[in-house]
């Protein structure tokens, strides 16, 4: 019983696969440089990965139910340009909610697109991260959006405050994952989601209403990404139009590295926050290291790949795949 | 029958009359709005429309194959970047000194190689592995970009060589030298799908692909070979595009995924494979291009224009969906 066989070696290995990589990542990481497990580096990471990580919350679901988002990106330079704009506008107070009935009406709209409409996810949210994009650019005219008065607001307490020493970033990503993750675990709706990405048709049949479900889980991710557009209007204070561009990409990778299928059915919370702290502390260590930004990218890529070919051989039961 | 004869048709047909109702609109939109003296159907307007539609279309026609297989490639911004750099870094390497201007050839040699290779790569993990092509590429989309970067930092990459210049500007028959390759491509890329066995297999393999297998079609070569074609592509237009502007970002080619699969899906291609037409393609190329240029033309934001074909992409996947639906009543009837 206490000898493992080959094979079972070899199905933890796949399973685990992810957590194994990211310690040994870890143990390399400190050995090559000792700062990097220190409490002040540690939150760092946790503080700068807190924007992507907000995203992915919501993008796990829409993974989940069986769908893509591909908009997140410029929905959050939207959620950015607004808010900042509407702050000097009619104040922060307004200009917060107003910021997130405007990202939620676009996250209603493609939920319905793709919900009730049934079109392809992929290209709905592709000519929405084209269409947001435009918005904004239509809505600040092309310029840069700047708080005018930066010191006499409380405007800046989401990106730059503390709670309890912790900055409030960091509080907003663990309070978010939390609640999302209960929503996912523990609630009917949550079953729900994992029903229609599993088996739409079975679902259906088994009295879930698919095009809702669908619906609100654009509405949760719409919502997530104003959490995150708030956070980095409010550390930043001002930004460019592009803020959030190339960030879907990022946001899927780090859900698809937690271990989602995008075929849907499968992932947590729990395991999206995982892939957003790996993509996270590697970045941070290999700048540890000494090495310049971009060979994250490179890293990253071959993370990607093997975590899901691990993933997906631990299902088929053997490495290289059966096409011929 | 012949509703399932007639629906190709219309579709190959729906991006072309869309692309005539464009061209209508901007003269005649032009003639009100327009604050320059120019007729929008301007003989030089329409060669330089051509022209700039050359760097997406010859990548979508790689796209095409790529969708028709059943499959996507994100990477194609981040392949065409390096061949880009390889291309102008190569020119000035001690070892083609004293070439003179042989260095031409043999530096789009290398850059058009670099392309093969970064697809290859795709084509095998997608093959080997058998994980999707949307992660596979998603994840090379990445990870070449990152070699981008590790080749020259974040410094562009410049490289000036007037006799190369001089050919990309030139002019034969009318047509600037983009728009030769664009067209060669085409025909070429037409060829192979419409009249060869790759590309009745490529057909084959979206459609069905364990009927596929049965039939004694290898889809794994098949959809590494796709793959090499559009690495190739990718690198075709950045050798276009780049031996007349001389200097290369290594942020270039961004979002060049995303023009080109709005191109392809306009032209008809299905994102589930087993359909599309590289006519198609090219209509659904020259209405994004018309788009932005008309749109320019009558004195809209540029910034409207990322709206308007986001919008448009939208409808017509809702337009293709109702017509499908329809066909299907039809045969039910």
């Amino acid at each position: 019983m206490a000898t493992l066989s080959k094979q079972d070696i070899g199905k933890i290995l796949a399973r685990q696969g992810i957590l194994i990589a990211f310690a040994f990542f870890i143990i390399g990481f400190t050995l090559a440089n000792g700062r990097f497990l220190s409490p002040d580096n540690v939150m760092g990471v946790i503080r700068s990965s807190a924007i992507l990580g907000v995203m992915a919350l919501g993008v796990t679901f829409v993974v989940i139910s069986g769908n893509l988002d591909l908009s997140v990106g410029s929905m959050m330079s939207f959620s950015t340009i607004v808010v900042l704009d509407l702050h000097d506008k009619i104040g922060p107070a307004l200009a917060i909610p107003a910021m997130f009935a405007m990202t939620l009406c676009l996250g209603a709209f493609i939920g319905f697109l793709v919900g009730y409409l049934k079109l392809n996810s992929l290209i709905v949210t592709l000519g929405m991260l084209s269409a947001i994009h435009g918005l904004t650019l239509t809505y600040s005219g092309g310029q840069n959006m700047d708080i005018a008065d930066k010191d006499g607001t409380w405007f800046d307490v989401f990106g730059q405050g503390t709670a309890l020493g912790i900055p409030v970033p960091i509080l907003i990503f663990l309070a978010l994952a939390a609640l999302l993750g209960i929503v996912l675990a523990k609630t009917p709706f949550g079953r729900k989601v994992y029903a229609v990405g599993g088996n739409g048709t079975a679902a259906t049949f088994s009295g879930i209403k698919r095009a809702r479900t669908v619906f609100l889980c654009y509405l949760m991710s719409a919502g997530c990404v104003a959490t995150a557009g708030l956070i980095q209007a409010s550390r930043s204070m001002g930004s460019q139009n592009t803020v959030g561009q190339g960030l879907e990409l990022e946001v899927l990778a780090a859900v698809i590295l937690g271990g989602a299928s995008l075929l849907g059915g499968s992932g947590t919370i729990f395991k999206t926050v995982i892939g957003v702290l790996i993509l996270g502390f590697i970045q941070n260590g290999l700048l540890l290291v000494g090495l310049q930004f971009y060979v994250q990218f490179v890293v990253t890529w071959i993370i990607i790949i093997l975590a899901v070919w691990l993933d997906i051989a631990a299902k088929r039961g053997k490495l290289w795949s059966n096409i011929a | 029958m012949q509703a399932g004869k007639m629906t190709p048709f219309i579709k190959t047909g729906a991006i072309w009359a869309f692309v005539v109702l464009e061209l209508i609109f901007f003269s005649v939109a032009g003639e009100f709005l327009s604050l320059s003296d120019k007729a929008f159907m301007d003989l030089d307007n329409m060669l330089l429309l051509l022209k700039q539609s050359a760097p997406i279309g010859i990548i979508a026609m790689g796209m095409t194959i790529i969708m028709i297989n059943g499959n996507i490639d994100l990477s194609v911004g981040a392949i065409f970047a390096l061949a880009a750099v390889i291309l102008l870094d190569s020119m000035s390497w001690a070892i083609f000194a004293g070439l003179g201007d042989w260095v031409i050839p043999v530096s789009w040699a290398l850059a058009l190689l670099t392309g093969v290779v970064l697809g290859a790569v795709n084509g095998l993990i997608v093959w080997k592995t058998g994980v999707d092509a949307f992660i596979v590429t998603l994840g090379s989309m990445l990870g070449f970009r990152g070699l981008v970067f590790m080749y020259n930092g974040e410094n562009p990459t410049s490289e000036l060589n007037w006799t190369l210049v001089d050919f990309a500007e030139a002019q034969f028959l009318g047509l600037h030298t983009a728009t030769w390759f664009l067209a060669a491509v085409t025909l070429v890329i037409w060829y192979v799908m419409t009249k060869t066995v790759h590309g009745r297999n490529a057909y084959a393999i979206g459609n069905n692909r364990e009927a596929a297998v049965n039939a004694g079609i290898r889809v794994g070569p098949h959809m590494m070979i796709n793959f090499m074609i559009i690495g190739f592509l990718a690198a075709l237009s950045a050798v276009v595009f780049y031996s007349e502007s001389g200097s290369v970002n290594p942020n270039d080619g961004q979002l060049y995924e995303l023009w080109v699969i709005t191109a392809v899906v306009l032209g008809g291609t299905k994102l589930t494979g087993g359909a599309g037409s590289i006519v198609g393609t090219l209509g659904g190329v020259l209405a994004i291009q018309l788009l932005r240029k008309g749109l320019g033309h009558i004195g809209a934001d540029t910034e409207t224009v990322n709206l308007v074909i986001g919008l448009i992409l939208i409808a017509v996947l809702f337009l293709d969906r109702q017509l499908n639906l329809k066909g299907k009543e039809e045969l039910k009837t």
